[in-house]
């Protein structure tokens, strides 16, 4: 704090002496900033060159104002803010430029690696996201794009101090990797989530090469056996580690190298292993890291059942790891282990049982003593009697997450709005919801409406295509109508069950603040998509599919494409004219039509059906990497 | 005439027989085999394709590419556990030296080693050689081995069908060189 007023002191200071000079501003910008509605009176005194002035020699104004703007800008991390002051004026916009060390690029097409390089020229951090998120339901072929490999190759020349890169579904080769491992001698964290192209030969580089590695992340990622021991490709000595998660890695490791590694790394927090670690295995290591907050518990089961005394004493493992907060894993539960956890509920604010088949019963004992819990997602085997256990106790609760033991559209539901409405009824402050079921109530959706106005996210995936309310039959319009103008803080919405388009009315007029809304076989016609593209001020991203959207509803959005990120739109009913309209009329925006199959088809190529459409803004124009059975309007 | 009375008991049988499933479908779930790779709807071979893996059983509604929208990677640990908790299939990895991706295949579904090799030589685009008992196989750059429980690296065809399937925790398809070893018979 006190460095802050110290700055701050210094550049008032700054400041001070320069209005000095002329307290009167005439005209502000030099240059042609584009528009801006945010130019303050400030802004016009700091822009102004002063005239009038006479007796005193100042350091070039230009000077001072850049090093006043970089003090006060350094204080803005929040990406809408610094887009914003970058839009005052070119000189604005040049130190904003020189201070952003956090770069977000929220698809990866949406400009060149070399106008990111241009413009942004000490980048410390970069964050990429590649392929829409429908990508991973296999609604979009291999090899569609989204590589790294440009973007490590023109920040391997422009940033060689780069500390960070996020990636989220971008194809990532080894050699990729290794290009990074050997360009970025200061690396401190590498995080893949929803990744794939590379193999554990590619994390082995990383691992051996970035000496200064703090995190190392793979989440959710494809990840290829190679047969490397890449745990043992760790440098010798002590490392930086703080964060080590593989838990997506579906290959055997060597326990001995993760357990040596441990060993030396003091300052590991969060360590997230596989289910190819067993439960002596886990033991092992939390005798060695107590100082652990987030535990990947493996498999959490034994490899061999011993007896008695012999056994190791779980419990007593995870009463020494005082700090742990997060727990996930258990790949390969064996219920009578589950209960060893007992020792760390009361602290836990995070826990993951996503990959457990938890009954109700298993799960009571548990979740009774975790008064603190904030995250927790489960499959629904815990069955709505386990969802009413988590409302009478998890007060704090502010995500929820519960996905389907068997995905499948005709499978038995244990879950259903009963389990929703207790939940809301138990866990007020509830945020985010994603809640898969296989029947569903308007009055249980509209309870959590009401009952939970901190609801920024929710996602309700009723796994049967079109069905209605189960009690009334009716629409599951009024649940949803009632959670957009009920839950006033929204930004995230998914619909599913039978939907008319009054839904889509409701969801129009009253979703102010919906950045991303995702459709599945839902509506009746175009003017379901017109009132979302003619409501919704603030969409981002849209992701429909199988819904009975046609030009007519594609065309409706033509004054809006270009200040959204993407829209995606499957199996509906588009026609190439239609889209070749928007593309013509847009050209800042790129219009991708491609067919599910990513074979050499003719017939998708000429034929004018559209099966997938995926649009979005580029400052480049259409990229040059795609592939064949992607065509570009 | 007999064909006509044929197709009646035909019927009638099918009425009676046992099923497992939900009430009202025409799944044909049976332990250890799998429909799947006959069925010609499109559909459902590109969920096959995209998740690499056979499922036990599909309803003749055919399957909707991703939907629900539950990702491949939880899907398959789940669809695995789900699969070992029934008793349904054995999942065993295979790799081939030099492909980038690795699949999984079904044991149970094979009843003897020709049936394995055919799978293999189509899932990987290759051709085994033929296998002499003594000393393996022959006749081209690629043998197909296993790994065991005790962790050995076996030729495939080298211990009689029933003790390989159970015995047999992930295959490799090994290229060149590396096979020398373990071509010249035990």
């Amino acid at each position: 704090m006190t460095e802050e007023e110290d700055s701050s002191a210094k550049m008032s200071e700054d400041v001070k002496r320069y209005l000095k000079l002329d307290p009167r501003s005439s005209s502000a910008a030099t240059s042609e900033p584009p528009c801006s509605s945010s130019s303050s009176s400030s802004a016009s005194a700091l822009a102004n060159k002063s005239r009038n002035f006479k007796s005193f020699e100042p350091p070039c104004p230009d000077h001072v104002l850049e090093n006043v703007l970089e003090n006060v800008l350094q204080f803005l991390t929040s990406r809408c803010d610094r887009n914003a002051v970058s839009l005052v004026c070119r000189s604005w916009w040049r130190v904003e430029a020189q201070t952003r060390f956090e770069v977000f690029i929220g698809n990866c097409y949406s400009l060149s690696p070399v106008r990111l390089t241009h413009r942004f020229t000490r980048v410390r951090s970069l964050v990429l996201k590649g392929k829409p998120r429908f990508a991973d339901f296999n609604l979009m072929p291999r090899n569609w794009g989204a590589q790294f490999a440009p973007w490590v190759a023109a920040t391997a020349k422009a940033y060689p101090w780069l500390e960070k890169v996020h990636l989220k579904r971008m194809f990532v080769t080894d050699d990729d990797l290794a290009l990074l491992a050997e360009s970025f001698p200061g690396f401190k964290d590498l995080t893949l989530v929803c990744c794939e192209g590379f193999g554990t030969s590619g994390i082995a580089v990383v691992a051996n090469k970035c000496r200064q590695l703090k995190v190392l992340d793979l989440l959710e990622s494809e990840v290829t056996d190679d047969e490397v021991d890449w745990l043992s490709c760790f440098p010798a000595g002590e490392t930086h580690l703080e964060s080590l998660s593989f838990d997506c890695v579906e290959s055997p490791i060597s326990f001995n190298a993760l357990e040596e590694l441990v060993v030396r790394s003091p300052f590991l927090k969060k360590l997230r292993t596989n289910r190819f670690v067993s439960l002596e295995e886990l033991h092992r290591l939390m005798v060695r890291a107590p100082q652990l907050t987030s535990l990947g518990t493996g498999s959490f089961s034994p490899d061999n059942v011993l007896q008695g005394e012999q056994e190791p004493d779980y419990a007593a493992a995870f009463r020494a790891c005082k700090s742990i907060s997060c727990l996930s894993g258990f790949r390969d539960l064996t219920p009578e282990y589950l209960p060893a956890i007992s020792p760390v509920c009361a602290n836990l604010t995070s826990l993951n049982f996503s990959y457990a088949n938890i009954s109700p019963d298993m799960l009571k004992p548990i979740i009774r003593n975790c008064h603190n819990i904030r995250v927790f997602w489960a499959l629904d085997s815990i069955c709505d009697e386990g969802l009413q256990a988590v409302a009478a106790t998890c007060k704090e609760l502010r995500e929820l997450r519960v996905f389907p033991f068997d995905p499948r559209e005709d499978s038995e539901g244990p879950i259903s709005g009963v389990g929703l409405q207790a939940i809301s009824e138990g866990c007020r402050k509830l945020e985010s919801i994603l809640y898969f079921c296989q029947r569903m109530t308007n009055g249980a959706v509209t309870a959590m409406s009401e009952n939970c106005p901190q609801l920024t996210v929710f996602r309700l995936c009723i796994m049967g295509r079109h069905r209605p309310d189960h009690v009334t039959g009716k629409p599951m319009d009024d649940g949803f109508g009632a959670i957009v103008k009920n839950c006033k803080k929204l930004t995230r919405l998914a619909v599913s069950g039978l939907l008319t388009d009054e839904a889509f009315s409701y969801i129009g007029e009253y979703g102010k603040l919906i950045r991303t809304l995702s459709v599945a076989f839902a509506g009746n016609s175009d003017r379901a998509l017109r009132y979302v593209l003619e409501g919704c001020p603030k969409l981002q991203k849209l992701e429909i599919r199988d819904s009975p959207f046609g030009d007519v509803g594609l065309r409706s959005g033509m004054h809006r494409y270009c200040n959204m990120r993407f829209v995606w739109l499957s199996s509906c009913v588009l026609s190439r004219g239609g889209c070749r309209e928007v593309a013509h009329a847009l050209p800042n925006v790129v219009v991708e039509v491609f067919g599910s199959d990513d074979d050499d088809d003719d017939d998708t190529v000429t034929g004018d059906y559209v099966e997938t459409l995926y649009l979005y803004r580029s400052l480049d124009g259409p990229r040059k990497d795609a592939p064949k059975f992607v065509t570009i309007l | 005439m007999e064909k006509v009375g044929d197709y009646d008991e035909l019927v009638n049988l099918k009425a009676t027989e046992l099923r497992l499933g939900l009430p009202g479908t025409e799944e044909t779930v049976s332990c250890g085999k799998s429909n799947k790779r006959a069925l010609p709807d499109d559909d459902t071979e590109k969920e096959i394709e995209s998740t690499g893996k056979t499922e036990t059983a599909s309803p003749p509604k055919a399957q909707i590419v991703g939907w629900p929208p539950v990702r491949s990677y939880r899907r398959n640990s789940i669809q695995t556990k789900k699969n070992e908790s029934e008793g349904q299939g054995n999942y065993v990895k295979v790799s081939m030296d030099g492909a980038p991706y690795l699949r999984k295949i079904d044991l149970t579904v094979y009843k003897k080693y020709p049936e394995l090799m055919k799978s293999l030589e189509n899932m990987f685009k290759f051709s085994v050689g033929e296998y002499f008992e003594r000393e393996g196989y022959k006749g081209s750059d690629f043998v197909p081995t296993y790994e065991d429980k005790d962790g050995d690296w076996m030729l495939v065809g080298d211990v009689p069908w029933e003790m390989f399937v159970s015995s047999c925790k992930r295959l490799r398809i090994m290229k060149g060189s590396e096979v020398k070893g373990l071509g010249c018979g035990v």
